[in-house]
């Protein structure tokens, strides 16, 4: 036989380059030569540019605005405000959480960088001039900064334009300034857990303001042709249809006349889920000017006014015995939604999956509330490289997990290992009753703490601490643990829904005469990767190469509907559409087989890119000869063409983990944290592209640096954004960034087609609780439980000298 | 506003224009002459996605006046290629080593390391982190950055004692 004529089954699955293999990115051709198209890289002809006056104040009453001077500027052609969008009742806009946001200020400001005017101009600079122009007199209002003062009795009120509406979108108000109370649990079963235990810890871990702050920031370019009516919009938008069906909803253009493309961006990490001011007013001003008009926030605009993340402030509190077993969990979060509450998260969860916060162990009573208050900052609430609320609840547990281990007397590891789900567990129902689809805790905490030889680092601070006392060194040794299961994937449309469009998401394959082919889905990549590892899915499923498949999303005229990219939802949700999708292009291929094979469908088997007859792999005919054979063949009971659509409503949700080890050494007399070490080791089920995976993985890393370590969107007592550029806020360079350790089990999740979970935030939800665990332990013999985020050099000086050790 | 006259050489090819005397050059570059491979990021000139080289520098368009740059020499990503399309080292090795992501900040990370390797044609990693340390990256945690840098350095360097 001739081997190079009849290659191996391996041979041939080595060229599809299917999931597994390392392909090297499709992107990359364009992105590297700076052919990349971004929303601020269209112009169009005639293009104006909008730009937004805004406040100055955290929460005034506006009690003019004249446009007079501004006008006067050559090149402005209009500007709108609140009064000019009543009458389109465009004025506010509804916003994901079942609230709404004004569009341009409407009689009062509420957070300082609020949009007020919105000017259009023929040049960004002209545009620029007019807003220095914008007068705007203000008659200035007592602010809350604080949200735990946000409900005292005699707290301003904020929003008057529902302050007697006492029923919100999720229950009854209790308060001018409360949004809702949501929980989860058994309230009874966990106090009694609380008042039985031997062992009870309490601590208040806050996780401060942050912003995700893509390099690229928000914009869109609006353009209606008023010709035949259609209203075109590309834009930065993480969930294409879902902007449509909104944007649909709230002019009152028929959703057919409405095209919403996003092109390439540049990053989003959740920033670019929300609909923002900013695409209203730019539809609106192409509307009425009948000419394309781009809006392009720039980075101050970005942090200070679209979709800020966290801003919660939990109280947790463990039970359990002497012994190190957990007997309950409770916590009460206090979040602050900013003036409006623009959350982005499933409609029937306004806390998302917070309730996810017993995390990896087996806690047997458990119970959780969160009180959304209204306080005078930005809205936002958005998942920062996260699936809904799923770090605020990780960082929560993880943190009291070490609390416990420093009360007890026990090894933080230690004590995880002993409260372990254990795989024969699996499917696991929570205390607060989500059903983990598979795991195995105990293989991936021992392999990492081998991995990085957990034993002899702790004979190390050991031994560091010794010299520290005698006065050896002033540096300290932190070595930080963290364990989280995450839960992503959303989601069920049985519970799942954003504005009542059900969480699914899809894929369509159309499989050309040659044996190419094009896949179109719901999602759209920010820098995933999708052009590559979904044609790996593709080329595994159908047996075509992957270099063969055009995978292409984001354009609302050519997609089929989907949620959208955020959440860690592409893989588990898409990822299973295109398998499907493969699956019923598979199908069909296999009955065009038989026929031409002159078998019956049942015997011919599938192997790799061909189906064979059964007993005689001799006699196949490979996926690119059926794909020639759908478009030439009149086949009895077979309709022409090869092409298939998947919509996938996915059971559960998928719950990818991992271990985490962080190694620091703190210098006492500066604060500075070096990071010695960090291991992570992910378990997102199967692994569709590993050089992917780990490139996630790194940049996930560098987010919870960058949060643990530094980043606050921070206010002073007047509501005055501090730091809200890249002056203040920080983002970590290549110089502060350590080389990252990574390494992975693979335990497949058993719903999902192919068994991938989802890889794009674990590393933010599990990255952040790991440094903060290990500059919290560096700092455990001297008795501190818990010190806030950000560690920068200033808290971590302030925690040393607190503790009487600065010189 | 009135205008001014500017005439650089840009990616090889003489250019003219007229541009208020406050235009940015990353603005004269993106708008007026479409070279839209150096993008903006920030205000603060603290990202670097607008790096390109000038007068054999790299500079942060944003922070410079087109009409600072009357006379330059300036390359920007467009030209990192071969006029034949071949993609140079760096452009290979960031995609043989996932040194990119969302592609934002991908030309100026290029075009500044374009600058370093010529600087600098043998860095250390750690000279390679500092060399880079103003152009920020929010997908890759710079470690396959700093890796693709280092690789093409390597293949670069026979090459160019080749040549002399």
């Amino acid at each position: 036989m001739n081997d190079q004529a009849n290659p191996s089954s391996a041979e041939r699955a080595a060229k599809l380059q299917g999931m597994g293999s390392s392909r090297k990115r499709v992107e990359d051709a364009r992105f590297t030569q700076g052919k990349g198209n971004y929303v601020d890289d269209i112009k169009l002809p005639g293009m104006l540019f909008g730009d937004f006056a805004r406040s100055s104040h955290a929460h005034a009453r506006i009690v003019s605005i004249n446009k007079e001077a501004a006008l006067a500027v050559p090149g402005v052609i209009a500007i709108l405000t609140a009064e000019d969008l009543k009458p389109l009742n465009l004025h506010y806009m509804p916003t994901l959480a079942g609230d709404v946001q004004a569009v341009l200020a409407d009689e009062k400001v509420l957070f300082q960088n609020q949009e007020v005017a919105f000017v259009v101009a023929e040049d960004r600079y002209a545009a620029a001039d007019a807003v220095e122009l914008v007068e705007i007199e203000y008659e200035a209002l007592p602010v809350v900064v604080d949200p735990f003062t946000a409900m005292d009795a005699d707290a301003p009120v904020l929003r008057e334009d529902i302050a007697d509406k006492m029923e919100g979108a999720h229950g009854t108000r209790n308060h001018h300034n409360h949004i809702f109370y949501w929980q989860a649990g058994d309230k009874e079963g966990t106090d009694k857990a609380m008042a039985e235990a031997e062992v009870v810890v309490e601590e208040l871990i806050s996780y401060p303001r942050v912003h995700p702050s893509p390099l690229e920031t928000c914009g869109c370019v609006a353009s209606m042709d008023k010709v035949n009516g259609k209203l075109t919009i590309w834009g930065t938008f993480q969930a294409p249809h879902a902007v449509r069906t909104v944007a649909s909803l709230i002019t009152t253009i028929p959703e057919h006349n409405i095209r919403i493309i996003s092109p390439d961006i540049g990053g989003g990490f959740g920033n670019k889920v929300g609909v923002y001011p900013g695409y209203i007013c730019a539809a609106v001003a192409s509307i009425v000017t009948g000419v394309p008009v781009k809006w392009v926030e720039d980075k101050i605009e970005n942090l200070t006014s679209t979709a800020f993340a966290r801003d919660y402030h939990m109280t947790g509190k463990i039970a359990a015995t002497n012994e190190g077993k957990i007997t309950g969990l409770a916590c009460h979060v206090l979040a602050d939604h900013g003036a409006f509450d623009a959350c982005a998260d499933p409609t029937q969860f306004p806390a998302g999956f917070f309730s996810i916060c017993t995390g990896s162990y087996d806690i047997p009573v458990a119970h959780c509330g969160v009180d959304g208050v209204y306080t005078n900052k930005a809205p936002g609430g958005v998942a920062y490289r996260c699936s809904f609320r799923v770090t605020e609840a990780a960082y929560m547990l993880e943190r009291m997990i070490d609390v416990l281990a420093l009360k007890l007397g026990m090894d933080p590891a230690e004590l995880r290992l002993k409260n372990f789900i254990t795989k024969d567990q699996f499917p696991y129902t929570s205390a607060l009753g989500w059903e983990y689809d598979s795991g195995d805790y105990h293989t991936a905490m021992e392999q990492a703490m081998k991995t990085v030889d957990y034993e002899k680092l702790r004979k190390e601070q050991a031994a560091n601490r010794a010299a520290f006392t005698a006065g050896e060194t002033r540096s300290l040794m932190g070595i930080g643990v963290a364990f989280f299961t995450e839960i992503v994937g959303a989601g069920p449309v049985k519970n799942c829904d954003i504005l009542g469009l059900g969480m699914f998401d899809s894929c369509e394959i159309r499989i050309h005469p040659t044996g190419s082919a094009i896949a179109r889905l719901g999602t759209i990549s920010q820098g995933q990767g999708h052009a590559t590892t979904f044609a790996q899915i593709l080329a595994t499923e159908i047996g075509l190469p992957a270099e063969d498949i055009t995978v292409e999303e984001g354009d609302t005229d050519t997609a089929p509907y989907g949620l959208g990219t955020y959440g860690s939802r592409s893989t588990p949700v898409a990822g299973a559409a295109t398998a499907m999708a493969g699956r019923k292009i598979r199908a069909k291929a296999q009955m065009i087989a038989a026929y031409l094979l002159e078998v019956h469908d049942d015997d011919v088997e599938w192997d790799v890119d061909r189906f064979q007859v059964k007993g005689n792999p001799e006699k196949f005919k490979t996926m690119k000869e059926l794909a020639f054979a759908a478009y030439n063949q009149a086949i009895p009971g077979l309709e022409p063409g090869l092409e298939a659509v998947s919509y996938y409503d996915p059971p559960n949700m998928t719950y990818p983990y991992g271990a985490y080890i962080c190694v620091v050494d703190v210098d006492v007399d500066t604060g500075v944290v070096d990071t010695r070490r960090f291991y992570a080791l992910d378990d997102c089920g199967t692994r569709i592209n590993p050089m992917i995976i780990e490139g996630q993985v790194h940049g996930g890393l560098t987010e919870a640096l960058a949060i643990a370590m530094g980043q606050e969107i921070a206010y002073d007592e007047m509501g005055n954004v501090k730091g809200g550029s890249l002056m203040d806020y920080y983002i970590p360079t290549a110089v502060e960034t350590p080389e990252w350790e990574t390494d992975f089990t693979v335990t497949p999740s058993p719903h999902h087609p192919i068994g991938a979970k989802g890889v794009g935030e674990s590393p933010n939800v599990g990255g952040v609780p790991a440094f903060s665990n290990a500059v919290n332990n560096a700092f455990a013999h001297f008795g501190l439980t818990h010190t806030q985020m950000p560690h920068d050099h200033w808290r971590v000086w302030k925690t040393a000298e607190k503790l009487g050790l600065t010189g | 506003m009135s205008k001014i006259k500017v005439e650089m050489t840009i990616n090889g090819d003489k250019i003219e224009g007229s541009v208020e005397p406050r235009t940015l050059l990353i603005h004269f570059l993106r708008e007026d002459l479409n070279l839209t491979g150096p993008h903006i990021g920030c205000d603060t000139s603290h990202c670097g996605a607008c790096t390109i080289d000038l007068n054999g520098k790299s500079i942060k368009s944003c922070t410079v006046f087109a009409v600072q740059a009357n006379g330059a020499e300036i390359t920007t990503i467009e030209s990192i290629a071969g006029a034949d399309g071949t993609l140079h080292a760096l452009q290979e090795s960031f995609r043989e080593h996932h040194g990119l992501q969302c592609g934002f900040c991908t030309p100026g990370m290029i075009t500044r390391a374009h600058r370093l390797l010529q600087d600098n044609p043998n860095p250390t990693d750690s000279e390679i982190r500092y060399g880079i340390s103003g152009n920020l990256c929010r997908c890759t945690g710079y470690q396959n950055i700093v890796k693709a840098i280092r690789v093409a350095a390597e293949q670069l360097n026979p090459a160019q004692e080749a040549a002399e």
